[in-house]
């Protein structure tokens, strides 16, 4: 393998490994978990590495990832006394921590490879340099190695409590009646999000860790309501990511992680804006028919409430209703279409059809079950908004 | 460096003040944002700002800071609409548009400045500094720029004080009022994103956060008053940053911004600990003391039980009965006599009338200490 292949197989792995715990951060509001123990593993590296003197030494990863549940057990602890928000707690915890870690480097670690940029930012592109050598014999890149080893951790992880995690994270109440423990559950989780994250952070970095983490799975979010989906997009999302950055990076000559970061933001962009049903674009569209909809119930139920031809003329609609002379135009055309009304001699009246809606909406309003209203539009319009 | 350097030495003086209108203004704002449970708004704005100063770089190839923090600005104005605009729009919650805008923009913001380092134009160096800020690199521009702002948004937040209280506290009725409240959200927003884009010089992309809620998140701990608040949550502030400034400066190695948010998080642990109302401190010592009086009052009850099978309320009972009580020791029927609940003559106690009235009313009503 050359050195170019494995780059972007490690990349792609990372990105992997990092979407799983991922998806249920993101499920479970606890995005910004991923980003404090990102921060504050440093001081637990920098730990390490005093004690091992080795900057592979695995010592480094345990030490690391001790510190990324210190940070959510100091967050948990914060949080109960009460005193501040969760978010407030942390915010608290991971700069005071980063802190620490960055002191700590500044004041020792002058004369050795441990600065903070690297710890930060990460560089994939050195990774193929440190090889796993067995008896003399190249077995691959180390970082490859650990990484992968972390990712089947986690994948035979989520196969055997797949179920569990599923229920502990939509519905805590019936997982703790079912007797699987969400404490447990949490806590396991945090484990293994803390561990991918010391293992992801030798490629990528601290911070852009967290985009692996959170992008994948939000963009996938926006795309599919299914647990199992959502998992399978992450993933592809990510290792997707993972090699168009790795790409990008080339041809920018730039960081791999910045431009893996860059694609993914991309990615997120273009679902944003263009998801079908939950993208901005859907969103506003839906919003946007809604308002009309809503509009068209007014404008024909105050036609069934006035019967006079005075009260039914176009002119005096658009008085009396209060809409602008565009917006009334719209909704009379809606209505026309729809075969609610008919307009003879600017006199508006209610179709046969027309009638039976409006009596039925009647019904509904009146009984207090305005939410059947909502299915009663499929049946009666043809065209919507 | 001795003590005496720090009153004459232009360029720390120069710093120093820096560090604290820094930490004034980051207390202030801060203030609000912690009580909209905004916090972590301030982690995500300071890493959106990156993206920002390098295009911003890229643009005019100046290294103004002027010209740099009016790109932090605006890639941070960016930042911050863009996550209203997910949480709003789409289903996915604060904390991840958080999570994603904090990440996504900072790793675009890497990928610039590494694509500005290969650039040919040696004048890139430095740019790094707004990583993990430099307050060393502060000149007497800088500073006045600090005091500028800081006095732009004291102005606003008094001309907008009640409106902002308002908004804070209760939105709807804000609304109802007739408040225009998205100009007023907005603006809070706007002074939030200032101020951090100020303080990236000197304490960095990172660190940033922590300065604006430390401070307030200490002062909140000592008063239930927005106006004391916002004051304390300047003053912690303020003190952060000379204090942090001057335990560096005695030291080398020590870079400025990480010890100024290690000075705040001793100020939020003190306030944690000993604030009188709040503090967790206090709260155990009023604990303890609560489940001393009901262990007192349940001794009583049990006398009570006894005393009030006999006609004679004050008539002599062994002290012996009560053995099989648990929250009974030697201890107890001291401060029961020192209450005048009791009277104890040899082996044996008897019941005051105030001690009887005392029992009787003891689950009806909530009798003030006496």
């Amino acid at each position: 393998m050359n050195a170019m292949v494995e780059i972007q197989l490690i990349a792609a792995v990372t990105a992997a490994a990092c979407a799983i715990p991922g998806v249920f951060l993101v499920l479970r509001k606890m995005a910004l978990i991923s980003d404090a123990i990102s921060h504050s593993i440093l001081p637990g590296i920098v730990i390490g590495f005093f004690i091992t003197h080795d900057l592979a030494s695995p010592w480094l990863i345990i030490f690391a990832a001790f510190s990324g549940i210190i940070t959510v057990i100091l967050v948990e602890m914060i949080q109960k006394t009460g005193l501040v928000k969760e978010d407030t707690a942390i915010g608290l915890v991971f700069p005071a921590l980063f802190s620490i870690g960055v002191i700590l480097i500044a004041k020792n670690a002058n004369d050795v490879h441990l600065d903070v940029d690297a710890v930060l930012l990460g560089d994939l592109a050195f990774a193929p340099f440190d090889r796993l050598l067995i008896d003399g014999a190249d077995y691959g890149p180390k970082g490859l190695w650990m990484i992968s080893v972390i990712l089947v951790i986690t994948l035979l992880l989520l196969f055997a409590f797949y179920k569990e995690l599923k229920i502990s994270t939509f519905d805590i109440g019936l997982s703790s009646a079912l007797g699987f423990s969400p404490v447990i559950m949490h806590y396991g989780l945090m484990s293994v999000a803390s561990v991918t994250t010391v293992a992801a952070f030798d490629a990528v970095g601290a911070i852009l860790v967290v985009a692996l983490m959170i992008a994948p799975a939000a963009t996938a979010y926006l795309l599919t309501t299914d647990l199992r989906k959502m998992l399978v997009l992450s993933v592809i999302i990510g290792v997707g990511s993972a090699i168009g950055g790795y790409w990008l990076a080339r041809w920018l000559d730039a960081s791999i992680s910045g431009s893996i970061t860059t694609v993914l933001g991309l990615l997120f962009l273009m679902i944003y804006l263009f998801a079908p049903s939950k993208g901005l674009i859907a969103v506003l569209l839906r919003q946007n028919r809604q308002r009309k909809e809503v509009s068209l119930l007014t404008f024909l139920l105050h036609l069934n409430n006035h019967d006079s031809i005075e009260e039914r003329r176009v002119t005096h609609l658009q008085e009396h209703i209060n809409w602008r002379k565009v917006r009334a135009n719209s909704v009379l055309k809606l209505a026309k279409k729809n075969n609610m009304v008919t307009i003879e001699n600017q006199v508006v009246s209610l179709t046969q059809k027309g009638l039976t809606f409006t009596e039925k909406a009647l019904d509904y309003i009146i009984t207090n079950e305005d939410e059947q209203i909502e299915d009663m539009k499929d049946d009666f319009f043809l065209f919507r908004g | 460096m001795e003590l005496t350097d720090f009153f004459t030495d232009y360029t720390l003086r120069t710093i120093t003040l820096g560090t604290a209108v820094l930490g004034a203004i980051c207390g202030m704002l801060g203030s609000f944002a912690v009580l909209r449970k905004q916090s972590l708004l301030g982690d995500a704005i300071s890493h959106a700002a990156l993206p920002g100063i390098a295009i911003a770089f890229l643009i005019t190839g100046a290294k103004d800071s002027n010209v740099l923090l009016l790109g932090a600005l605006v890639s941070g104005l960016i930042g911050v609409f863009w996550i209203k605009g997910i949480v709003s729009k789409t289903h996915l919650k604060t904390d991840t548009a958080l999570g994603l805008i904090l990440s996504l923009f900072f790793g675009f913001g890497m990928l610039l400045l590494t694509f500005i380092q290969k650039q040919p134009n040696a004048n890139q160096a430095g740019l790094d500094k707004y990583l993990f800020g430099q307050a060393a690199t502060l000149v007497e521009s800088d500073v006045t720029l600090m005091i500028i702002v800081t006095a732009i948004s004291l102005v606003v937040i008094l001309l907008f004080w009640k409106e902002f209280k308002l908004l804070l506290f209760d939105k709807n009725y804000a609304m109802t009022l007739g408040f225009n409240t998205k100009f007023i959200d907005g603006l809070i927003s706007f002074f939030i994103v200032l101020a951090i884009v100020i303080g990236l010089q000197t304490v960095g992309v990172v660190l940033m956060s922590a300065m604006l809620l430390a401070p307030a998140a200490a002062a909140r701990q000592w008063t239930n008053s927005l106006g004391v608040m916002v004051i304390l949550a300047a003053i912690f502030g303020a003190f952060s940053g000379v204090f942090g400034t001057a335990i560096s400066a005695t030291q080398s190695n020590l870079s400025t911004g990480p010890v100024i948010v290690l000075v705040a998080a001793v100020f939020v642990v003190i306030s944690f600990v000993f604030s009188p109302e709040r503090g967790i401190l206090f709260k155990q010592i009023r604990l303890i003391k609560n489940r001393r009086d009901l262990e007192l009052q349940k001794t009583l009850y049990f006398m009570y039980d006894i005393v009030r099978k006999h006609d004679d309320i004050s008539r002599p009972h062994a002290i012996k009965i009560l053995n099989n009580f648990q929250g009974f020791t030697k201890g107890t029927l001291g401060k029961l006599v020192e209450k005048d609940w009791i009277t104890i003559a040899g082996d044996s106690w008897s019941m005051t009338g105030e001690g009887f009235h005392t029992a009787a009313n003891l689950y009806n009503t909530n009798i003030p200490e006496s």
